[in-house]
């Protein structure tokens, strides 16, 4: 019975999966269509249990099984998507179907290109490096002053519960229209989660590895970089990829302020006036793989630079 | 009294009112240089001929500062919260009510969401491993980008009002419960899960006798989080509604505008909000975690 239900199931998707993409639309106005979207569902959902199953066996399949769970559920999703809006044909003002978001995003790429070297090559980048790297050096300074770390905690912890994207209008008025203004938000925005878990990192090191680094008679510098700097490697690691994320909104969201004709967020806003819903949705898959590939790059490197913490150690 | 005065300087209060005492200083220097300058263009492009005098009183005083000073923000405030009727237009307390209210909503909605998305996860393998990666990848995708199109979407679904802010607030904030649930409710002590085991305990009792129990610090940490993360995306969500109130529609017409004042006292208020709220939810911590003997 289970050997013949899977087979079924992957012809059930499949055949989901062809009335969502060449039916004309409308087809689930007036027939009997709308069933078989939800065994289409039950078929994928066996399917994912199956794979699941797979996954935890241990068998030399293991690590793709692993991966094809969450991309069945992905494109699942999709499909739903796909079908829905082309079954009840809704109108392009207010959900366009995904094929046609990805087909704009083919005929799109010099503008959207464009829009990603404004917004993230130059805000983003520009802006995440100098706010990690303010918080980086603002941590050093106040681990080593008891007073700045009575001082500065609770004030950055209250920093850290406002929202701190509500100074974009203030840095556009201050440093223009282009991108200068957007990095000076994001660096605002990554300062605080930076200082905070930097100075956490740094205060974590072990009495008893301090200890031994001082019967070694260690200068400062290789404390420093031999002792303090790895112990803070993960919880500098978790404010990086934090901070990989806000930066992106923040440049995103400072964009809505005033921007010159180029940037994501101003093709957003523009593109949403003009009720072009597929390009706003194709800018935001843009974005969307910007942020995910930027926070796996992080991940990557967390990985090779703590190979020694427990996270990280346990899954080999 | 020598040694009572240095006791006192280690307090933690002396310290952050130090810091706080000397970030004023230099927000005045500050001022003084930026409006200074803009003051003497004002006056040259005029004709007229300026004195130092001037300028430092006007550096303190312009309309429209670019970097209005401390005393300024505080009038506006105190202007726009006692001095208006609670229902107009020009009162932060209407813009403020009109956010909380969607805060407050989406986070309920959230809160609720990422319990039930955690629930689920805890509960199913299959779920863990097709839905935990994208709850993940969720928060990758600059959320609030969305906002303007959620916005119009619902809006032309003739949703308009506090909902569509919500939904934003909800997706900002069912992520850090999520996380934080799923990790208490995985996170049962191993000899109490064995002895329910050994009472033939059911997958209900235990998770109402057990696992619960054991989230609620984890669930109140993410609360935490996820209330702050709620205002960021009902301030977000107001901007493109345009004038329909609300502290980020607030910022948006003080930065069409030029009132530097209008957006530094908004400002203000949301930095307020947040505070109270996360006060709030530590209180209700507090109050939960102390009835059960642990330390909130």
């Amino acid at each position: 019975m289970n050997r013949l239900l899977t087979p079924l199931a992957i012809c059930i998707l499949l055949a989901q999966t062809w009335i969502a993409l060449h039916l004309p639309k409308g087809f689930y106005q007036d027939s009997f269509l709308l069933p078989v979207l939800l065994i289409a569902l039950l078929a994928a959902a066996h399917l994912m249990s199956r794979l699941t199953a797979l996954a935890d066996s241990g068998r030399p399949w293991q690590r793709p099984c692993q991966l094809a769970v969450p991309t069945l559920f992905g494109l699942m999703i999709l499909l739903v998507w796909e079908a829905i809006v082309r079954g009840y044909d809704v109108p392009l003002v207010l959900m366009p179907e995904p094929s046609r978001v990805f087909v704009t995003l083919g005929n799109n790429l010099p503008l959207l290109w464009a829009d990603f070297q404004q917004t993230y090559l130059k805000a983003v980048l520009a802006g995440y490096l100098m706010g990690c790297g303010l918080g980086f050096v603002a941590a050093k300074l106040v681990v080593r002053s008891p007073f700045l770390q009575k001082g500065l905690l609770p004030l950055g912890n209250f920093m850290a519960s406002i929202p701190i994207i509500g100074i974009a209008p203030i840095m556009v008025m201050w440093f223009g229209f282009d991108w200068q203004s957007k990095a000076a938000v994001v660096v605002v925005m990554t300062f605080f989660p930076m200082l905070i878990n930097t100075v956490a990192g740094l205060r974590s090191v072990d009495p008893l590895h301090a200890d031994l680094m001082h019967t070694y008679a260690a200068g400062k510098g290789q404390i420093f970089f031999k002792n303090q700097l790895p112990q803070a490697m993960p919880f500098i690691f978790n404010a990086l990829k934090l901070n990989s994320t806000l930066a992106l909104i923040g440049a995103i969201v400072a964009e809505f302020f005033g921007t010159p004709i180029v940037g994501m967020g101003f093709r957003i806003s523009a593109e949403v006036g003009r009720m072009n819903m597929d390009m706003v949705w194709a800018t935001i898959f843009v974005a969307a793989l910007a942020g995910s590939l930027s926070y796996g790059a992080l991940a990557l490197l967390e990985r090779r630079v703590t190979f020694w913490h427990p996270s990280v150690r346990r899954e080999r | 009294m020598k040694q009572q005065l240095k006791s006192l300087t280690q307090t933690q209060g002396f310290a952050v009112l130090t810091l706080v005492l000397g970030i004023l200083v230099i927000w005045y220097i500050a001022a003084l240089l930026m409006n200074g300058n803009q003051m003497i263009n004002m006056l040259e492009r005029t004709g007229q001929s300026w004195t130092y005098i001037q300028v430092l009183q006007g550096a303190y005083s312009i309309q429209r500062p670019p970097l209005p000073v401390p005393h300024q923000v505080a009038m506006e405030l105190y202007q726009s919260v006692f001095n208006q009727a609670v229902t107009s237009r020009r009162s932060l307390v209407y813009h403020s009510m009109i956010t909380l209210e969607s805060t407050l909503l989406g986070f309920a909605l959230g809160s609720l969401l990422g319990i039930l998305i955690a629930v689920g996860i805890v509960h199913n393998r299959t779920l863990d491993a097709s839905l935990m990666p994208w709850v993940i990848a969720s928060q990758t995708v600059p959320i609030l980008a969305i906002a303007p199109i959620v916005v119009v979407v619902l809006g032309s679904m003739n949703l308009t009002g506090v909902l569509p802010k919500a939904m934003i607030s909800m997706y900002l904030s069912f992520f850090p419960v999520v996380i934080g649930m799923v990790k208490g409710l995985r996170s049962a002590d191993k000899l109490h899960t064995e002895l329910m085991i050994t009472y033939n305990a059911s997958a209900q009792q235990m998770f109402w006798k057990l696992r619960w129990f054991s989230a609620q610090p984890y669930l109140f940490a993410s609360l935490k989080i996820a209330i702050s993360a709620a205002l960021v995306g009902a301030i977000v969500a107001e901007l493109p509604t345009g004038a329909q109130g609300g502290l980020g529609a607030r910022l948006l017409s003080g930065s069409y505008y030029g009132q530097t004042v209008q957006i530094w006292a908004a400002l203000v208020i949301s930095a307020l909000l947040g505070w109270a709220l996360i006060t709030l939810v530590g209180m209700a911590e507090r109050l939960v975690l102390n009835r059960r003997g642990l330390r909130g």
